[in-house]
């Protein structure tokens, strides 16, 4: 460090982004992403059908995971041609558009893990970008929404998982503060999503006993808390083997539960025992355990220890990679960015487009529908602030990230009529009443600090009653319908009769409004290449484009439409002047006329008087004039210029852009530029005035002082186009200019101000 | 009709005549009339094994074997009580079981759900835990 230190580094010290640590790549901890110097080299032996060695490891030296993946996750009937094909080989196959997902799948279970690793070790980002968009195993993209709040307000909940059902969430889960509450909130979900849309599908992440329960009440349908681990120590300290969380799954698909197992990138090292292999193969080696114990799909992509894995170096692309691997495991895929990135909106959004671009499952393993304070998962890596945001993403992008625009009327609607809805439920079971203040805080208010406080202890004891007294699905159904829910008690009911048929199990699967499961049995991706797979286009891309701020281009700009009052007079011909004294102010063709104020507001008869005046306190003469041949500044003032006896003109745009302009100079040259339109008062254009006189009469001039707004053309350059346009609309082609007087008085005019 | 794996799915949108629930209630009539007629019982809302071994057949038409296994074994646990199987995943966890337990555990759900894969996936789990000392008696008490 210097003794004296740079302003800018202190500076960007000072930034969000550098509250985090970067570290060097450090094995021995498992404190690196990819490619790690200790990670086994690939083998695979098999002995009259029995693998004997695996990844360089011999059979008695197997641990648990090695075991289970020698037992359940290799095909060996593929081993033989898997093997035989080079790392680079089967890298180009993942990116060669004409080599089919399902060959590629098929490979994959003839590949170990250190394989596996090694092999997506090898493409670059937009390589593995590319992979993923092709393996990806359902067609269209979806994602899943968090759904809590701090103070576990049922009516807050409700209302929250009824908008992000109406907006397109195909999943949402919720947790609890206290374990109690469970069955309140996966209730209050339920009634909340089914309000929204149809066909959502909901979870409450607890321990497994309870979430079971809750989810054979028909009060959920589905669960993703089966941890896996790519070591034996931290998969026994998270007191588990391969075989429990098999046998575990089968349980959940036995009572029509859906699952989903969740792994990721750095927890090994996080909790002490990466015994020196780099995040991405052991990721791998918990995919291999997870398709292997028969899971649909896997949440992965670091998840909780985001911020972990990208603290070191490629990080984010590892993190890339392990989505991959997933995806050509055959895998349904909830692809993190819920827990947060980074302090560093950039930095968060840069790691998203790996996701977000190729589109996955499910794009964020959460997206905090509430701001993300009220988030209980610890996520909210996006939340309900960033909502615009996401939104210009996908249409900036022309990308379907699952999540539609909602105006502010419906989406108050959909939520009173949420909260409505759970507040009949409660009602109807006896439990403690949820208020009209309550139904109307959570339909307006921003988040639970804006809802009054609860009884919490006759809330939970009333979610034991949902427990012993088996409340169920068709329970809560009943007692929508008799509250005049019917329709949300027919979507409940719908979703007891997805436990019955049981079509959510398979890979992938969502349900579409109507009720149809779609999966990677009956939606799988297709994708070969342009023109095919998954495009958004046609009607829903228009829904996805449209967005409730987005404006009318036709209808910009007609503040005065309708306004007829003449500002100036046309008074025919101009001709050149003999008057040494004189400046001439040279409007566009539209000035006070298609337009009637600048893009900063002034209107165009203020802006006239207070340049006359500036001219004329100067000691100078005006003349004003309308140039109609022409839209541009450079030529409007040049044009002027030629026309004023000192030979020196203000040239004006009906936007505001101003030049001050002499005939000897080339028309793009001059003497004084003013583009910061939106920036400019009517002093500036008296300021501007004077100048233009003192060039007139030989005075010495400083130039006019300006600021500077860099963001002024992000904000008005839409503006500018549609002002720009006009005024071009209004050029007559080798007209002449016209000379023009104020109708108002300049005076009179000001006093109007 | 015959139940073709390949083309039948999904069940409820195209065989609904082929499900029903653990109580024998058609798909088609889990409706609101028959809620509010008191013809539905929550106990019955859930899969049946059949239903769950027809999905298990439609993921293996998919090119997806093992998860055809995890919902054939799901099938068989589709009888076994809610508590029988906490209990038997508690069993399964590290240190929880002794070889005997485990066997005990796989004899059982064989002879009184014919939990025959269930059953396998328990004896593999502790021929390994033996070989990883995951056993109860492996670890020193405490």
């Amino acid at each position: 460090m210097p003794e004296r230190r740079s302003k800018r580094f202190l500076a960007r010290e000072g930034r969000e982004l550098r509250r985090e640590l970067l570290v060097a790549p450090h094995p021995e901890l498992g404190l690196v992403a990819l490619n790690g110097p200790n990670d086994p080299a690939p083998g695979l032996e098999i002995e009259d059908g029995r693998i004997v060695s695996l990844d360089g490891k011999a059979e008695a030296d197997f641990d648990v995971i090695d075991h289970f993946i020698a037992l359940h996750g290799i095909d060996a009937s593929v081993v033989e041609e898997a093997t035989a094909l080079a790392d680079d080989e089967i890298a180009r196959r993942l990116v060669d558009v004409d080599v089919p997902r399902a060959e590629l799948v098929r490979l994959s279970r003839g590949l170990t893990p250190a394989r596996l690793a090694r092999v997506v070790g090898l493409l670059d980002p937009v390589e593995m970008m590319f992979a993923l968009k092709k393996l990806r195993a359902r067609r269209r993209p979806a994602n899943q929404a968090h759904v809590t709040n701090l103070k576990e307000n049922p009516a807050l909940l409700a209302a929250d998982a009824g908008e992000a059902a109406a907006r397109g969430f195909a999943e949402m889960e919720t947790t609890v503060g206290v374990s109690r509450y469970a069955p309140l909130n996966a209730i209050a979900i339920l009634v909340g999503s089914q309000t929204g849309r149809p066909g959502v599908m909901t979870q409450c992440a607890i321990e497994e006993r309870r979430s079971l329960q809750l989810a054979i009440q028909g009060l959920t349908t589905y669960a993703e808390t089966l941890s896996v681990y790519g070591t034996e120590p931290v998969f026994v300290d998270g007191d588990d083997t391969p075989w429990s969380k098999a046998l575990l799954a089968s349980a959940y698909a036995s009572r029509g539960i859906k699952v989903r197992f969740t792994s990721g990138g750095g927890s090994e090292a996080l909790m002490g025992h990466a015994q020196g292999f780099s995040m991405l193969y052991l990721e791998a080696r918990c995919l291999a355990a997870i398709r292997a114990a028969g899971s649909q799909g896997v949440q992965n992509g670091s998840i909780s220890c985001v911020a972990l894995e990208l603290s070191v170096p490629a990080g984010t692309k590892a993190i890339l990679a392990e989505n991959l691997l997933a995806a050509w495991l055959d895998l349904e895929v909830a692809s993190g960015n819920d827990a947060i990135a980074s302090h560093s909106p950039t930095r968060r959004t840069a790691k998203l487009m790996g996701q977000f671009l190729p589109g996955t499952d499910f794009v964020t393993s959460g997206y905090s529908i509430m701001p993300r304070h009220d988030n209980m998962f610890g996520g909210g890596n996006y939340d309900a602030d960033d909502l615009d945001e996401w939104l210009t993403l996908q249409r900036d992008w022309q990308v379907d990230a699952g999540i539609e625009p909602m105006v502010e009327t419906e989406a108050l609607a959909v939520r009173e009529r949420a909260a409505r809805a759970i507040q009949a439920v409660f009602s109807a079971f006896g439990f403690p009443e949820i208020g009209d203040a309550e139904v109307e805080a959570a339909t307006y208010g921003y988040d639970s600090g804006d809802l009054p406080d609860r009884d919490r202890a006759e809330d939970v004891a009333a979610g034991d009653r949902v427990l012993a007294e088996r409340i169920s699905g068709l329970d809560v159904a009943r007692a929508l319908d008799q509250a005049g829910f019917t329709d949300v008690a027919e979507a409940v009911l719908g979703m007891q009769r997805q436990r019955v048929s049981a079509d959510y199990l398979q890979t992938s699967a969502i349900i579409d409004r109507d009720g149809t499961v779609v999966s990677a049995v009956n939606g799988r991706n297709d994708y070969r290449g342009p023109t095919t797979g998954y495009r958004l286009e046609g009607e829903r891309w228009r829904l996805l484009q449209r967005l409730p701020h987005e404006l009318d281009p036709r209808l910009l700009g007609d503040e005065d439409e309708g306004a007829t009052e003449p500002i100036v007079v046309e008074a025919g011909r101009a001709s050149a002047s003999g008057a040494s004294d004189e400046v001439v102010v040279a409007v566009g063709p539209a000035f006070a006329d298609a337009i009637r104020r600048t893009i900063n507001g002034l209107p165009h008869d203020q802006v006239l008087a207070v340049l006359v005046e500036g001219i004329r306190a100067a000691g100078a003469r005006p003349r004003l004039v309308r140039v109609r041949r022409v839209s541009d500044v450079a030529f409007i003032g040049h044009d002027g210029a030629r026309l004023s006896g000192s030979g020196v003109a203000i040239g004006l745009q009906s936007k505001g852009t101003a030049v001050i302009h002499r005939a000897d100079l080339e028309p793009l040259d001059n003497l004084e530029l003013f583009g910061m339109s939106p920036l400019y008062t009517l002093e500036s254009y008296r300021a501007i005035g004077r100048n233009a006189a003192g060039y007139a009469l030989g005075a010495r001039v400083g130039p006019v002082p300006t600021t500077l707004d860099n963001f002024a053309r992000a904000k008005l350059i839409v503006r500018t186009t549609l002002l720009h346009a006009r005024e071009t609309a209004a050029v007559v082609p080798r007209a002449s200019p016209v000379e023009l007087r104020l109708v108002a008085d300049p005076t009179r005019a000001r006093l109007r101000q | 009709m015959d139940f073709d794996p390949g083309s039948d799915y999904p069940l409820g949108t195209n065989r609904p005549d082929l499900v029903s629930t653990a109580g024998g209630t058609p798909l088609a009539e889990l409706t609101l009339e028959a809620l509010r007629a008191g013809r539905l019982s929550a106990d019955d809302i859930r899969a049946t094994p059949e239903t769950l071994r027809r999905q298990a057949a439609v993921s293996e038409a998919a090119g997806r074997p093992q998860l055809a296994g995890n919902l054939t074994r799901a099938a068989e646990l589709a009888l076994v009580p809610v508590d029988v199987i906490l209990e038997l995943y508690t069993a399964m966890r590290p240190h929880r079981s002794s070889g005997p337990d485990l066997e005990a555990w796989a004899d059982r759900l064989e002879a009184e759900w014919g939990a025959r894969l269930t059953a396998a996936l328990v004896r593999e789990a502790a021929g390994i835990y033996a070989r990883r000392g995951l056993l109860a008696d492996a670890r020193a008490p405490v």
